[in-house]
């Protein structure tokens, strides 16, 4: 008994994670279906309960939890600077972004969100589009794995690895970064980063194309996505659906243009959104091939980063971007939302400072992934059960961020 | 930004009979809303053509811990139309906290406010489908609030923090 790490009985599933449909409820020609937790297109750990009439789905009911971590449990424990090696953790392939939220919004608290340096801004910024495309290019590589296409996941996988390489050679880390701190940054750049980041846009640049004309374009891929999972501008917005998603339903709301936040108000760049080229607005394809639209503009703002980055503020002997990292993180006791655009929608963070400790009262995230994913059920009703494969891709879900 | 917080003041003041308070310290700007008043409330912001929030972007729960004997629920509006945030606070009593859901007025706060029932066992009246989401089911307690004390085995195994 001691040694037994976990007592199995055959009601352990039942009663963790009971279903909400019973069996002996079900119409005759009703059977339920269950999808996951361990199940490579559903992306990670996700439990789908999918009741169905033969093959077409009557209902879905998503169970999450798996890689639930006490993220905000966490961060009531701990002083605010150390809290940063657990956003990286919540969404794991675009961590620089959720650090780049974060930090915004512990400065803003501390009133020095206006004291940043713009070279410390600029390569924030650098950073954050660079992980934006790794991340968009990890949406489409496994969507495409999802609907059966092989190559273009391994086409993408080898690009991705320059752009792990670049952000290994910055912070150290591949994935998890913990580069941006509190009032600055881990380092500065190193030496000759800009221009292996340009060499980098233009080898990537042609391997975008090439990857719209392999996957995109697909006359199979377009079968499969067009007019699948169309989601309504009003459902959309009423159900809090933010990032690509709500771009693909034909609305141009992008955070880093609405709320202009850090450098975003210099730079130029385009907000694309769904046209409903292949099928209705707001359908699979029209999803994918935002994010794909994304990518370009990411490129675009990563070059006019680097002008600024080796021009107006250049590296100096005397810069430090640690110079106005405070020593202690004290907040005056408020409440304070923070928002900003990551790769998959709207990362919230909200604060509650008591004034008298360096610990968050209460820190809450409000992950993108989780209320995107919230959409689920609503529109997959009456589709076939491959399209719901096709559908939950294309909400691009990390379930890092889902659980927490 | 003070033009429109007056704005939303005074269309806060029609809407509701109640005294409204603001939120100290708070950005965006937010009220305190009575309990029994947030539902209409609610309702009128997201209908009215001159405030029209749109979006619920996020709901927190807050434990104030045992001494003060107060939890909170917190709403944040966001008006896309408008560029609007609003914050909405309702203060409950620690025993048997329950409020209203708003479900019927934004779909988003479905998952939303399961989350808090299940981090912090606040009720939600009248919502389609309140079970635990982030935690097993059969979990006891509700580990967001302040005097959470985890138990020591789950299943035969040892949690260690």
């Amino acid at each position: 008994m001691k040694n037994q790490q976990y007592i199995y009985k055959e009601d352990n599933l039942i009663d963790s994670e009971p279903n909400k449909f019973k069996t002996g409820e079900l119409k005759s020609e009703e059977m339920i279906i269950n999808l996951g937790p361990q199940h490579p297109s559903t992306h990670g750990v996700l439990r789908l309960e999918v009741l169905s009439d033969g093959e077409i789905i009557k209902d879905v009911v998503p169970h999450i939890g798996y890689l639930h971590r006490c993220f905000e449990k966490h961060a009531e424990s701990l002083p605010y600077n150390q809290v940063i090696p657990f956003v990286d953790r919540m969404d794991y392939v675009a961590a620089m972004n959720s650090e780049h939220a974060y930090a915004m919004g512990v400065e803003r608290m501390l009133g020095i969100a206006d004291q940043i340096p713009k070279r410390v801004e600029y390569i924030r910024v650098l950073m954050a589009e660079i992980n934006r495309i790794a991340s968009h290019l990890i949406a489409v590589g496994t969507y495409g794995l999802d609907l059966g296409a092989f190559t273009p996941f391994f086409w993408i996988m080898r690009d991705r690895e320059h752009i792990l390489r670049l952000l290994e050679w910055a912070s150290g880390a591949r994935m998890l970064y913990n580069y941006i701190w509190i009032g600055g940054l881990f380092y500065d750049l190193p030496v000759g980063f800009e221009q292996r980041c340009r060499e980098f846009i233009t080898f990537f640049k042609p391997k975008v194309g090439e990857l719209e004309k392999l996957l995109i374009n697909n006359k199979i891929f377009i079968d499969r996505t067009a007019n699948v999972g169309v989601l309504p501008l009003n459902l959309a917005i009423n159900s809090g659906v933010t990032g690509p998603m709500l771009r693909g339903s034909g609305l141009r709301f992008d955070l880093r243009r609405v709320d202009g936040y850090s450098v975003y108000p210099e730079l130029e760049f385009e907000v694309p959104i769904g046209e409903g080229k292949m099928g209705k607005v707001g359908d699979c394809w029209d999803r994918t091939w935002v994010r794909v639209k994304e990518i370009y503009e990411s490129l675009r703002i990563m070059d006019q980063c680097l002008n600024k980055l080796e021009g107006e503020h250049k590296r100096t002997r005397e810069f430090d971007p640690q110079a106005i990292v405070p020593k202690k993180i004290r907040p005056k006791a408020q409440e304070f939302y923070v928002r900003a655009e990551n790769p998959k929608g709207e990362l919230g963070f909200y604060f509650r400072a008591d004034g008298k400790s360096d610990i968050p009262f209460r820190c809450k995230a409000r992950a993108c992934s989780f209320v995107n994913l919230s959409i689920l059920p609503e529109i997959s009703r009456g589709v076939l059960i491959a399209d719901l494969i096709a559908i939950l891709g294309s909400i691009d879900i990390v379930l890092g961020e889902v659980d927490r | 930004m003070s033009d429109r917080k007056a704005e939303l003041l005074s269309l806060i003041r029609q809407v509701t009979s109640e005294e409204v308070i603001e939120i100290p310290n708070s950005t965006p700007f937010g009220v305190v809303v009575k309990q029994e008043a947030l539902l209409s409330l609610c309702d009128q912001l997201h209908k009215n053509p001159a405030s029209y929030f749109d979006m619920l972007s996020c709901i927190t729960g807050v434990d104030n811990g045992p001494e003060s004997g107060t939890m909170e629920v917190i709403y944040h509006l966001y008006s896309i139309p408008f560029n609007n945030s609003l914050a909405l606070k309702v203060l409950l009593p620690r025993e048997n906290p329950e409020v209203e859901s708003v479900v019927s007025i934004w779909k988003s706060a479905n998952w939303l406010e399961r989350e808090i029932y299940d981090m912090f066992g606040i009720g939600f009246k009248n919502h389609p489908d309140l079970r635990r989401i982030l935690m097993p089911a059969d979990w006891k307690g509700y580990p967001l609030r302040k005097d959470y004390k985890h138990e020591e085995y789950y299943r035969g195994v040892k949690i260690e923090y």
